[in-house]
């Protein structure tokens, strides 16, 4: 494997509250090689969003990293100061999030947004700016990018949007872009344009990217490896064929099983029973096990041991088999 | 079988002009957008009618014209054989009126947040005056919750639990009918599973008919017996799910079925879809998918196709076969 764009070890956030200190991520480990695509799912609560927002600095105190550490390019990134990370970010890590319309500023023109973007990170004329700025938009396939640039956010749809803020992302060249959440707004026609479009991005300039999503669907069509999480940790992580069909953690199981499919017809769904648990009441050992049918009494009293099976590892004390492996 | 509801031409037409003064300064005319145009179809009594569309399809519209929330423009919605817009027997509207109830999309806008859980259960039986005692107890039961829930408050809930609360609450004045307006769009994939599956139990139980609207392919397929898809406010394609999955006619109903994620089909490379849908204030003329369309020909620009019934799928299209 090439050298990791973005390697995070142990990574762990914490909040201190009131009643006791919450661990909306806790040990996370995950690289993401160059040209690479990691999808990251999770429910609401996983801490898919939080790992995210930790990698770019963008936590909201409280919040802060509490352990471990983050790596882009070989730079150790975590315990960077304010400044030092604003000059890293945009410029290494580029951010898509998911309303578009809240990312971009509604009263300056797209083209002064990517150039204002340019002249921050990249040592360039105003001139050159304007022509990358064009080039761009054209790139992220907005017809008439040279008019275009002159318009302002609300005079776009929310899938061309969605690609100002792609082309906003990828005008100073990082090498990792973060994208929560990219299509979760946008009909499915349009999500299939944005898919496809950061696919071809990812293919052409070996961009990384790490792909945040509730929707498995959209991670079987566009990530090369899946992460799995679940109430701060990871559950499962491995390439994405192999995670979503033949998964190890009875927990992507069971959310594979919650999806309705074509090939299922109309049976009943398969349930996960109860829900996520809240952060300050985590039950004890691996925290699925109230929801687990595999779970047994050591589950309750330690987390799940790693175990590595080729690409992917998973963390459980009696995982499922997969075809063909022990 | 027998029809519960029959939607004829039904059309809704909203003002969007600027205020006068505007419009007076700047030499507007008037604007409006049709948000719904000249969509017919049945609903058989103990089945479940899916609307599937993309944003501003007018998906929403159709279901709040059933329940009553907005008047038609044109067209109408009978119910049981009455014309809730139009009849004037007010015991008669009052008495289909109680056979309909509705679902919204978020249970975190829909709960009232000052009620107890009873109250909001019981409240379209208690506005008409009838008798509640441990309704609201049995109800939770019914959707899978405790009956000691009913002295707590919506904020206690999550978005799973809200959503059965709401259910509960919908099925309190004993509908025949319930509208549900993307019931599990906010929920998380295994919360939406137990919804879904409540919702399916209730059904066979209680002998309740469904109008889902949902743009969520995978879920419309799950529980569909007939499915209209919507495309600006027309409706192009209605057939039975094996129909509309296996053979799709209309080439937009094709569009979408391609666009949709597929769960067993990893790193898919198709061509994506190409354009947006037109405003709808000025929607291209004759068929509104024609400026995307890869089969459009010269009476595609010219007319809008009528409904025709093919193999017993209802299409709009002047290409189907």
């Amino acid at each position: 494997m090439k050298e990791a764009v973005l390697s995070i070890r142990d990574l762990t956030v914490e909040i201190p509250t009131r009643h006791g200190i919450l661990r909306p991520v806790d040990g996370v480990s995950y690289d993401i090689a160059p040209g690479e695509v990691l999808g990251v799912v999770g429910e609401s609560g996983a801490g898919k969003s939080m790992a995210g927002n930790a990698v770019i600095g963008l936590l909201t105190p409280p919040a802060h990293i509490a352990g471990g550490e983050i790596v882009v390019n070989g730079q150790r990134i975590d315990q960077l100061t304010g400044e030092a990370m604003r000059r890293l970010r945009g410029k290494q890590i580029g951010m898509v999030f998911q309303d578009p319309l809240t990312s971009l500023n509604p009263l300056l023109r797209i083209g002064d947004q990517l150039t204002e973007t340019m002249l921050a990170h990249l040592d360039i004329s105003r001139t050159e700016a304007e022509e990358r700025a064009v080039a761009a938009l054209a790139e992220v396939g907005i017809p008439g990018a040279a008019e275009r640039v002159n318009s302002y956010p609300h005079e776009f749809s929310g899938g061309m949007r969605q690609r100002v803020v792609i082309a906003l992302a990828l005008c100073a060249e990082p090498s990792l872009i973060i994208a929560d959440e990219p299509t979760t707004a946008l009909d499915v026609s349009v999500q299939a344009q944005i898919i496809a479009l950061l696919k071809r991005l990812c293919r052409d300039r070996g961009t990384a990217i790490m792909l945040i999503t509730h929707d498995m669907g959209v991670i079987a069509e566009a990530a090369d490896r899946v992460a799995v999480m679940y109430a701060g940790r990871l559950a499962e992580l491995g390439p994405v064929r192999e995670v979503l069909m033949q998964p190890h953690h009875p927990y992507t199981a069971g959310l594979m099983g919650s999806t309705p499919l074509a090939s299922r017809g109309k049976d009943r769904l398969h349930q996960i029973p109860g829900a996520m648990p809240r952060l300050d009441s985590l039950p004890g050992g691996c925290a699925f096990h109230p929801r687990c049918p595999r779970a047994a009494a050591r589950c309750s009293s330690a987390p799940g041991p790693l175990i590595t099976d080729g690409d992917g590892r998973a963390a459980c004390w009696f995982p499922l088999d997969r075809e063909g492996v022990a | 079988m027998t029809g519960m509801v029959s939607i004829r031409n039904l059309t809704r037409v909203f003002d969007v002009s600027k205020p006068w003064i505007n419009r007076l300064v700047e030499r507007r005319p008037k604007a409006w957008l049709t948000a719904v145009s000249d969509v017919s179809f049945e609903i058989e009594e103990k089945t479940v009618y899916a609307l599937v569309g993309e944003s501003g399809s007018g998906k929403s519209t159709i279901g709040k014209m059933l329940v009553g929330l907005l008047d038609p423009t044109d067209g109408s919605v009978e119910i049981r054989g009455t014309d809730l817009a139009r009849e004037t027997d007010a015991a008669k509207v009052d008495a289909v009126r109680r056979d309909i109830q509705m679902i919204f999309q978020d249970p975190f806008a829909s709960l009232n947040p000052r009620w107890r859980v009873r109250d909001i259960i019981v409240e379209p039986v208690a506005a008409r005056g009838g008798d509640t005692t441990g309704m609201a107890e049995r109800l939770l039961e019914e959707v899978g919750l405790s009956a000691r829930d009913a002295g707590k408050f919506p904020h206690e809930f999550s978005g799973g639990q809200r959503q059965r609360i709401c259910i509960a609450r919908a099925l309190a004045s004993g509908p025949k009918l319930i509208v549900c307006d993307e019931p599990t769009s906010a929920l998380d994939v295994s919360v939406q599973a137990q919804v879904l599956n409540l919702m399916s139990d209730l059904k066979d139980q209680l002998g309740l008919t469904y109008l889902f609207i949902s743009h969520d392919l995978t879920v419309v397929q799950h529980m569909a017996d007939r499915i209209g898809v919507l495309y600006l406010g027309r409706l192009v394609e209605e057939a039975g799910p094996d129909a509309l999955f296996e053979n799709p006619r209309h080439p937009y109903t094709q569009m979408l079925l391609a666009a949709a994620p597929k769960l067993d089909d990893f790193g898919r490379e198709v061509p994506p879809p190409t354009g947006e849908i037109p405003d709808p204030i000025n929607p291209p003329p004759g068929c509104a998918y024609h400026p995307r369309c890869p089969l459009a020909e010269d009476i595609c620009k010219k007319e809008r196709p009528v409904m025709r019934t093919i193999e017993g799928t209802r299409v709009a299209c002047h290409m189907a076969e």
